[in-house]
């Protein structure tokens, strides 16, 4: 019966992409349905990966060296777990939101599930080129809902992203070459062993695939194309690409360095994506700070906070590798919060310049509150999921005596706090004109109550990460 | 592997250019066609990976270069429209 669930994961979403592109009107009752049943199906798969070994589905049972095989683990299970999340309260959040659009909006509600079916098939795939295949699809599922702000808006952004991520995936395939030739087989559990040692095309090919992966990731100096569209897409569409997709990439990038790149990469290595990662926590802050438009802010908070998650790879501690995944996921969940708050407030001004957020305390008091919990998480206070993955990574900094990742740590939660404040502040300052204009209604209460959800699980991630860490469990390969 | 092989040197050279070509035009289309060569250099890679074993071809990378170009094609075809639709943004939506 658990054989069976990573099939229907990746299936069920897929073909119910299919039909609600001919569904039509009906589609978003369906997707509420879709998302449910995604999530009762991860919750049955956790529930039986935290009980023992990896759930592996076997298609078309064709046996060890030519199958292709669908596996969860704990790290599988618990990115499954965030997207299913995150994808019952986007669906929730975007009856209203898309409901007034025009009729092209009408098609997010083909493309997330088909967006759906593509991350949940990246976090079980198990070989290096199916991975490069479910990459691809992420990004052709994306790229398309970036377009449904508007005619012509995003055509600029969403054609930069475009041959960002093309560029990213054919480094990595090249690399997945380089491997294949050396190793003769793309599976991730036979990689280690069938890989030559003491090759100069060995870290060549890790090389590539890292670098692919950091592009595809947004990772600083790769980061260019990010803010222009997480920026300028709808909000839900912000919300799943900012807490998701870039989020898919760096999954990748924790799944290859602790499995088949292991033997390939140095010290040095980690060092470098380390210093990259500290750079992009302090550049993205500082350009969060210094935009003018709320939606901007948070996509530069997106730059930052993806940053830390690479902080894992100079350490490469147990209490690292268990603080870079669950910052993955209070990030997830806080960022998708703050996306869908700054989208209420987008709603009924028309506009998200700073200055305009004057005065918006009393018909938005409650999205305001998801904004401000949300933050609350993104800076890191306890007693917040932020929290508790900064303090699993500053532990191991100490830990392994690279004292300076902490300064790091402490130096971005300052600028985020920065940024969050700068942006609460304005927004409870008085109005010079009590009847200022706005352009919408206030959003409903399924768009305000959505986002504050999201964020009080941020809160509480900081309080229930035992279990969760339990299902990640030890880093794999790892001494301590 | 050793000795000189024209087919590597084409695949390096086409995945230079395109790299190469990434970086200096600033053209979306031109781009576009950078992305295309380096496709192109990788998928000659693979097929000269393919040529390693003794009896005969290996079908992995075949199968992987035919899926590559699969991607490729839908990939560049989406990325033509969006550059159609930058170049004359007032027939957007009907592409």
């Amino acid at each position: 019966m658990t054989e069976a669930l990573p099939v229907l994961l990746v299936f069920v979403p897929f073909l119910a992409g299919l039909g609600q592109f001919v569904l039509g009107r009906a589609a978003p009752w369906c997707q509420q349905f879709v998302s449910g049943l995604n999530l009762i199906l991860v919750l049955l798969l956790s529930s039986a990966v935290v009980h023992g070994d990896p759930v592996i589905a076997d298609l078309g049972g064709w046996g060890e060296p030519l199958a292709i095989h669908l596996q969860a683990d704990g790290l599988a299970a618990l990115m499954l777990l965030l997207t299913a999340v995150l994808a019952v309260a986007v669906s929730l959040y975007a009856i209203p939101a898309f409901r007034d659009e025009p009729r092209p909006a009408w098609r997010f509600w083909t493309l997330w599930p088909l967006l759906l079916a593509s991350l949940n098939a990246l976090f079980l795939s198990r070989d290096l080129f199916n991975l490069y295949v479910t990459l691809e699809l992420v990004t052709l599922g994306a790229i398309p809902l970036v377009l449904l702000a508007g005619p012509n808006k995003t055509v600029d952004a969403a054609l930069r992203y475009l041959l960002f991520a093309l560029l990213g995936s054919l480094v990595y395939l090249a690399g997945v070459a380089l491997i294949y030739a050396q190793a003769g087989t793309l599976d991730l559990a036979l990689l280690p062993a069938a890989l030559p040692e003491g090759t100069l095309s060995g870290p060549l090919a890790a090389a590539l695939i890292i670098t692919g992966v950091l592009i595809k990731g947004a990772i600083l100096p790769f980061h260019i194309w990010l803010p222009a569209a997480h920026g300028n897409a709808p909000a839900a569409v912000s919300a799943i690409l900012s807490a998701l997709v870039v989020k898919a990439a760096i999954y990748l990038l924790l799944r290859l360095w602790t499995g088949p790149l292991e033997p390939l990469v140095s010290n040095g290595a980690g060092q470098l994506l380390g210093a990259l990662g500290a750079t992009a926590i302090l550049f993205g802050s500082w350009q969060a700070f210094r935009q003018s438009r709320l939606k901007l802010v948070v996509a530069y908070s997106t730059v930052a906070q993806l940053g830390y998650m690479l902080l894992f790879f100079p350490m490469a501690v147990t209490a690292a590798w268990q603080g870079a995944v669950y910052h993955g996921l209070a990030h997830g969940i806080a960022k998708a919060a703050l996306f869908l708050a700054a989208g209420n407030i987008l709603y009924y001004l028309g506009q998200d310049r700073l200055e305009a957020l004057r005065g918006i305390d009393r018909p938005l008091a409650v999205s305001l509150l998801a904004f401000g919990l949300a933050g609350v998480s993104i800076m890191g206070l306890p007693p917040s999921g932020g929290f508790t993955a900064k303090w699993l990574l500053l532990s191991a900094s100490l830990q392994t005596g690279q004292w300076w990742w902490t300064t790091v740590l402490i130096a971005g939660g300052l600028l985020a706090a920065g940024y969050i404040f700068r942006v609460l502040r304005l927004a409870f300052l008085q109005a010079d004109d009590a009847t200022a204009p706005h352009h919408g209604p206030v959003p409903g209460p399924l768009m305000a109550w959505t986002a504050t959800a999201l964020a009080l699980l941020a809160l509480a991630l900081g309080l229930i990460s035992a279990p969760l860490l339990d299902l990640l469990g030890e880093m794999p390969g790892g001494t301590s | 592997m050793t000795g000189f092989d024209p087919f590597a040197l084409a695949a390096a050279g086409l995945i230079a250019f395109g790299l190469y070509g990434f970086c200096v035009c600033g053209h979306p289309l031109r781009r576009l066609l950078a992305i295309n060569l380096v496709g192109n250099g990788v998928f000659l890679a693979l097929i000269l990976i393919a040529r390693r074993l003794p009896d005969g071809p290996d079908p992995v990378p075949h199968a992987m270069v035919l899926t590559g170009i699969v991607i490729a094609v839908s990939a560049t075809a989406f990325g033509l429209a969006l550059i159609r639709r930058q170049a004359r943004p007032e027939d957007g939506g009907n592409d």
